[in-house]
């Protein structure tokens, strides 16, 4: 069992200084220049509203220790899931496969990072649901688009529970030195890739020319993506004061983690044209709230390779 | 035992208080569900809302879509045989969602359903409704609908009907299947509509359904 340390409060006060700072400066800018950047101050409006919200959350979290974060892993994974699911082509055929990624790979990957089984949660849902699932759909015997329903079941699952719970796997991990501070390495992956998004954001407005992905995301640009992993470096140095990996090694860190960021909101963008919506959650959206995997795509990208370097680097 | 459980006691009224929360929020844990007002906005006024019926959590949905202070004064019409069978389902029926309770049997029934909706409507309450009589297990979207709204209207001229486009819920409650699975679920609510000064019965009806069609298109394209 982890507990809360001072690095924990040194952050959380450096977070509430940025966050009652940066609506200031949006304040300042806004109605200085064309429309093209009001919509961007907007738009960075929005989303400190929702880190208040993701700070509140993950600050109760972590302050009740590892079960805490456990726990808002599992609903985020739930969420994300009943999220997805509604857009793929499942049908009746499906419902015994549907309700088991729910009630039963969904608990299950969770005790098993909850108890540490390092290989068992490591290859459940890539060998295991992967067999059993395609023959539970098989078992009722529809063929209708069947490699489609049951990719898009697989892919559901190792996006919504496998990759969103290497966040809490974090906590397994036994760091020489940084005993009991795991929790720390939570917070720092998601402050990174959180704050990197917004920094491509706001390079790609600043700078953004040649766009990487015109008919997928008309918002990320090359110029965007480079400023942003340059400038999430700068922030992952800062931050090194709650990791073990040293300046340098945060820096790195966190400029791996910017680029894995950016693939998975690409991906996920990518799912959202085709299946003709602009946000996930509700399905006709008139309020621009986005749903969870809005706010996670990029997280859930960056988990697992974050959750491996720190693995094999510093274990 | 009646002075501790019996209607209108504390224990009583805060066991059904404590009843529909749950209902609510079994609910949105299950859909997420969200009203979508198109073309219309939650009034406080009598109004029928009528939906397309596809499984027995319909009512529930329709019902937790509304905001709060207008869910209070709205009422599901519900079959007095079903919901009479067990203790439970008659407690949830009377105390929890104050259902309007119509007994389908015109040979055993008192009360005329019509003039029990009219009076429900007469004190202020709103109604949820579905007209096509049964689950709708077919390819259609929507199956034709039963003549009583267009009863209801015609003796209640000033009411108005909204199309509550229920989506993705027999997704959720596939019929055959023991555990629900969680989706996303949207209640669209449409243009209200009033029954034409000589429009008549069938030319009413088609109309309603086709307001519920309308929203019904609405989602079209954007299901895979």
């Amino acid at each position: 069992m982890t507990h809360i340390s001072t690095e924990f409060w040194e952050l959380l006060g450096y977070l509430l200084l940025v966050l009652l700072i940066l609506p200031l400066i949006c304040e300042v800018l806004d109605g200085r220049f064309g429309v093209r950047r009001n919509q961007a101050i907007r738009n960075i409006d929005n989303r400190i509203k929702a880190w208040w919200v993701m700070i509140v959350v993950l600050a109760i979290a972590v302050a009740l220790g590892s079960f805490g974060v456990l726990a808002l892993f599992i609903f985020c994974s739930f969420a994300t899931l009943r999220e997805f699911l509604t857009l793929t082509n499942t049908r009746l055929a499906d419902s015994w496969a549907l309700s088991a990624a729910f009630f039963f790979v969904l608990p299950f990957q969770y005790l098993a990072v909850g108890m540490g089984w390092f290989e068992v949660y490591e290859l459940f849902i890539p060998v295991y649901a992967f067999l059993a699932m395609p023959m539970l759909a098989a078992l009722r015997g529809e063929p209708h688009s069947f490699l489609i329903r049951v990719a898009e079941t697989q892919w559901s699952l190792m996006i919504c529970i496998f990759c969103i719970s290497h966040v809490p796997a974090l906590l397994t991990l036994d760091i020489a030195g940084f005993e009991g501070k795991t929790l720390l390495l939570v917070l720092f992956l998601v402050i990174v890739v959180q704050s990197s998004d917004t920094l491509q954001y706001i390079w790609s407005m600043i700078l953004g020319r040649r766009k990487i992905a015109p008919n997928l995301s008309p918002s990320k640009t090359l110029e965007g993506l480079i400023g942003g992993v340059l400038s999430s470096c700068v922030v992952g140095a800062l931050l090194s004061f709650i990791t073990p990996f040293g300046v340098f090694g945060a820096a790195a860190m966190a400029g791996v983690l910017s680029v894995a960021g950016f693939c998975g909101s690409l991906v996920m963008a990518a799912i959202k044209r085709d299946r003709g919506i602009k946000e996930w959650g509700p399905m006709v959206v008139q309020q621009a709230q986005g749903g969870f995997i809005d706010r996670l795509d990029s997280v859930i990208f960056a988990a697992p390779v974050f959750f491996h370097l720190v693995r094999f680097g510093w274990t | 035992m009646n002075w501790l459980w019996g209607k209108g006691t504390l224990l009583h009224r805060f066991a059904a208080e404590v009843f529909g929360i749950g209902l609510q929020l079994l609910a949105r844990a299950l859909t997420a569900v969200r009203g979508l007002w198109v073309g219309n906005e939650p009034v406080d006024r009598p109004r029928i809302y009528y939906g397309n019926h596809t499984s027995n959590g319909d009512f529930v949905l329709i019902w937790t879509a509304l905001p709060p202070d207008l869910r209070k004064k709205t009422r599901p019409v519900a079959a007095l045989d079903y919901w009479f069978k067990t203790r439970i389902r008659k407690f949830i029926a009377e105390s929890v969602i104050n259902a309007v309770l119509i007994n389908r049997v015109a040979e055993t029934r008192e009360e005329n359903p019509v003039e029990l909706m009219g009076q429900a409507l007469g004190e202020g309450s709103s109604l949820i409704i579905f007209p096509e009589g049964l689950r709708n297990q077919t390819e259609e979207k929507a199956l034709p609908f039963k003549t009583g709204l267009y009863h209801v209207l015609s003796q209640n001229p000033d009411v108005e009907a909204v199309p509550c486009w229920i989506e993705n819920l027999n997704r959720v409650l596939p019929k055959g299947t023991l555990l629900p699975i969680p989706l996303i679920c949207t209640v669209t609510f449409g243009p209200p509509i009033t029954l034409g000064q000589d429009e008549g019965k069938d030319a009413f009806l088609e109309r309603a359904r086709q307001g519920l069609l309308d929203m019904a298109a609405i989602h079209e394209r954007v299901r895979p």
